[in-house]
């Protein structure tokens, strides 16, 4: 009881140092907790918009469709059972005939994938109402920014695209960038064309037939597979993004150690020099008759108010920062899209329970022990040495 | 009472190390103080007063022999016994004062009695008697820093008084004082020695406490020269 008291009573006495210590502190706190649920709001923003554009609630996939051999698009298309038919008529699920093929802006050859979309769809948020809207003539096409950056193309450029039917023979055509979305998602965006799926299959000779099948997020019964059209759901779908996400997981905890180790040294800082600082006091509660381990108790309890202070500081001034950070968003630059993950132009910070708990926990653990150390090296000094302000 | 044996030493020897040699602070100290003196140990610079105080406040311990506090030897207490020993029986007053610096003077004068664990009726009541006694009731609220050197002294004299111990020691009380303030404090001292019987150890070389001493002990080199009963000084009874 007497060592919190006159932890108090240090802390209070200690006026401005005990204030600039604790805001220093509730800095870093912030630092560590806002750097984290930025990170933690590019995953979610990242997994979301693969979703929304991509993904849907899962997707019935031709049973030769594999995603990592681009070889086996060519023969991954099918005619569509009746029961995913019926939810592509109710507004359920969206088909995409995909198929490999090659453009040639400015006379070079660029590689692509052409994807085949119903330009009516609202499933996807791909802006597919513009190859609707187009006129006649071309084959209207829509490709993201990325690609648009990558081929060279704008709206309304024309370019000579080569494919092959499903009898392998080669024909070619001219399509006319009918539009150039914008998206924070690589794999509608790199290399891909998109075109009104009635004409893909009318260029393939493909009548009625689908590479997959996207399902609405919202539809709760899933039809049982036939045997051609097999299920992925968003677990498996989102394989890779999860593997990649816990790749980064690793690197952004390697930079939450960093973050925490850099903020936490102003605090090391502050409360070795505060302690060494005063170890003539120590000398001075020695000699007035303070046993050792209370005086080690004394000390380390202040480091661990201090911690207290600074959370209930960062609260004050943090938690509205925090809030409107998450509710307004982060603009980011535009060159953040190369760091290889889908990242929105406002990136929406998001702050899990884990991440505030752990990081509070992990914050009063060091400063108690950045205290406790120093403290209980000065405190085993001889009190003379101690009072001489000797350091060993 | 007045034969009480408060402290022994026995063939004390206090050796320091410098550089590749050893600077022997003490050499064959064995010396008693009675309860009630009012001693001072005197001598020149590195003569082994402020090292003898040190080890007799328990501060320090001996390279060899024995030392007696209280009955106790401090060579084997523990430190936590040694801090009772200093928490219960002595008062320290120190050159540089040393008073906490984020305390008020009545906070500084407060904390020995917060260890001994006393009542806080009966601790406001001690610390404003120590205060009287020192003449500073008018600064209670002030800190260490807001205090002249006199003052300051004063307050190092309270808190050491506060607990009423049976032996202050104080180490060149008078070191930064000017003569006025010198003479103010050791009047002081003077009175606390005769009215609550404290023992008063001291370690000087200045010749204003030299003059109110009724025993000098003359260290030189680290050995005891002269240990004299000195005649008291007129008005040495003048507060």
């Amino acid at each position: 009881m007497l060592i919190i008291k006159l932890a108090v009573r240090n802390i209070l006495g200690a006026g401005l140092r005990t204030w600039l210590n604790v805001f220093i502190l509730s800095l870093a706190f912030l630092t560590i907790v806002g750097v984290q649920g930025l990170l933690q709001g590019f995953n979610q923003q990242a997994m979301d918009a693969m979703i929304d554009m991509e993904l849907g609630g899962g997707q019935f996939w031709h049973r030769r469709y594999d995603r990592y051999d681009p070889l086996s698009i060519e023969n991954a298309h099918e005619k569509m059972p009746e029961s995913l038919t019926r939810l592509i008529r109710k507004g359920e699920a969206t088909a995409i005939l995909m198929t490999s093929g090659a453009i040639f802006p400015e006379g070079r050859i660029q590689s692509v994938v052409l994807k085949g979309i119903d330009p009516a769809q609202t499933l996807l948020d791909i802006p597919s109402a513009i190859l609707q809207t187009h006129g006649e003539g071309d084959i209207p096409a829509l490709i993201g920014s990325r690609m648009a950056k990558e081929a060279r193309l704008e709206k309304g450029e024309v370019v000579t695209l080569r494919w092959r039917d499903i009898f392998g023979t080669f024909d070619a055509t001219e399509i006319v960038v009918a539009g150039i979305m914008s998206t924070s998602v690589q794999s509608v965006d790199s290399n891909q064309i998109w075109i009104p799926l009635d004409t893909l299959r009318e260029m393939i000779q493909a009548p009625g037939q689908a590479t997959l099948v996207v399902l609405s997020k919202n539809l709760r019964n899933i039809p049982p597979d036939d045997g051609v059209f097999v299920f992925r759901d968003l677990d498996f779908l989102l394989k890779d993004l999860t593997a990649f996400i816990k790749t980064k997981s690793a690197g952004s905890s390697i930079l939450y150690v960093l973050l925490l180790f850099m903020s936490l040294l102003a605090v090391f800082d502050t409360q070795i020099l505060s302690i060494f600082r005063r170890r003539k006091e120590m000398g001075t509660l020695m000699a007035l008759g303070m046993p050792r381990t209370a005086i080690i108790g004394l000390f380390t309890l202040e480091g661990a108010l201090h911690g207290v202070l600074a959370l209930a500081m960062a609260a004050v001034y943090g938690v509205p920062l925090l809030a409107l950070a998450a509710v307004k968003g982060i603009a980011l630059p535009s060159m953040t899209e190369s760091i290889g993950l889908a990242i929105a132009d406002t990136v929406y910070p998001a702050y899990g329970a884990g991440l505030v708990l752990g990081t509070t926990f992990l914050i009063l653990i060091t400063v108690t022990i950045v205290s406790f150390l120093p403290t209980r090296r000065i405190s085993r000094l001889k009190p003379t040495d101690a009072l001489r302000g000797k350091f060993t | 009472m007045e034969d009480q044996i408060l402290i022994a030493t026995e063939r004390l020897v206090k050796h320091y190390p410098m550089g590749k040699h050893l600077f022997t602070a003490l050499n064959d100290i064995t010396i008693t103080f009675k309860s009630r003196e009012f001693t001072g140990l005197v001598g020149p610079s590195g003569s082994g007063k402020t090292t003898l105080l040190n080890i007799i406040g328990a501060l320090d311990s001996p390279t060899r022999g024995l030392v007696r506090v209280m009955g106790q030897d401090t060579g084997t207490l523990s430190h936590k016994q040694a801090a009772r020993l200093r928490s219960i029986y002595l008062g320290f007053t120190f050159q540089t004062y040393n008073l906490l610096p984020v305390y008020t003077v009545y906070e500084n004068v407060e904390f020995p009695l917060l260890l001994l664990d006393m009542a806080p009726a009966q601790r406001k009541k001690a610390v404003l008697q120590a205060l009287e006694w020192v003449g500073l009731m008018d600064k209670q609220k002030s800190r260490p820093s807001q205090l002249s050197g006199g003052e300051s002294q004063r307050v190092s004299i309270a808190r050491a008084m506060v607990k009423a111990p049976k032996i202050v020691l104080a180490d060149e009380p008078t070191a930064n004082l000017d003569a006025a303030n010198s003479h103010n404090i050791l009047q002081m001292m003077i009175k606390l020695n005769e009215e609550l019987g404290t023992t008063f150890i001291f370690a000087s070389h200045d010749d204003k406490v030299i003059g109110y001493l009724k025993r000098k002990i003359t260290l030189t080199d680290g050995k005891v020269v002269e240990d004299a009963r000195m005649d008291l000084p007129e008005g040495r009874n003048t507060c």
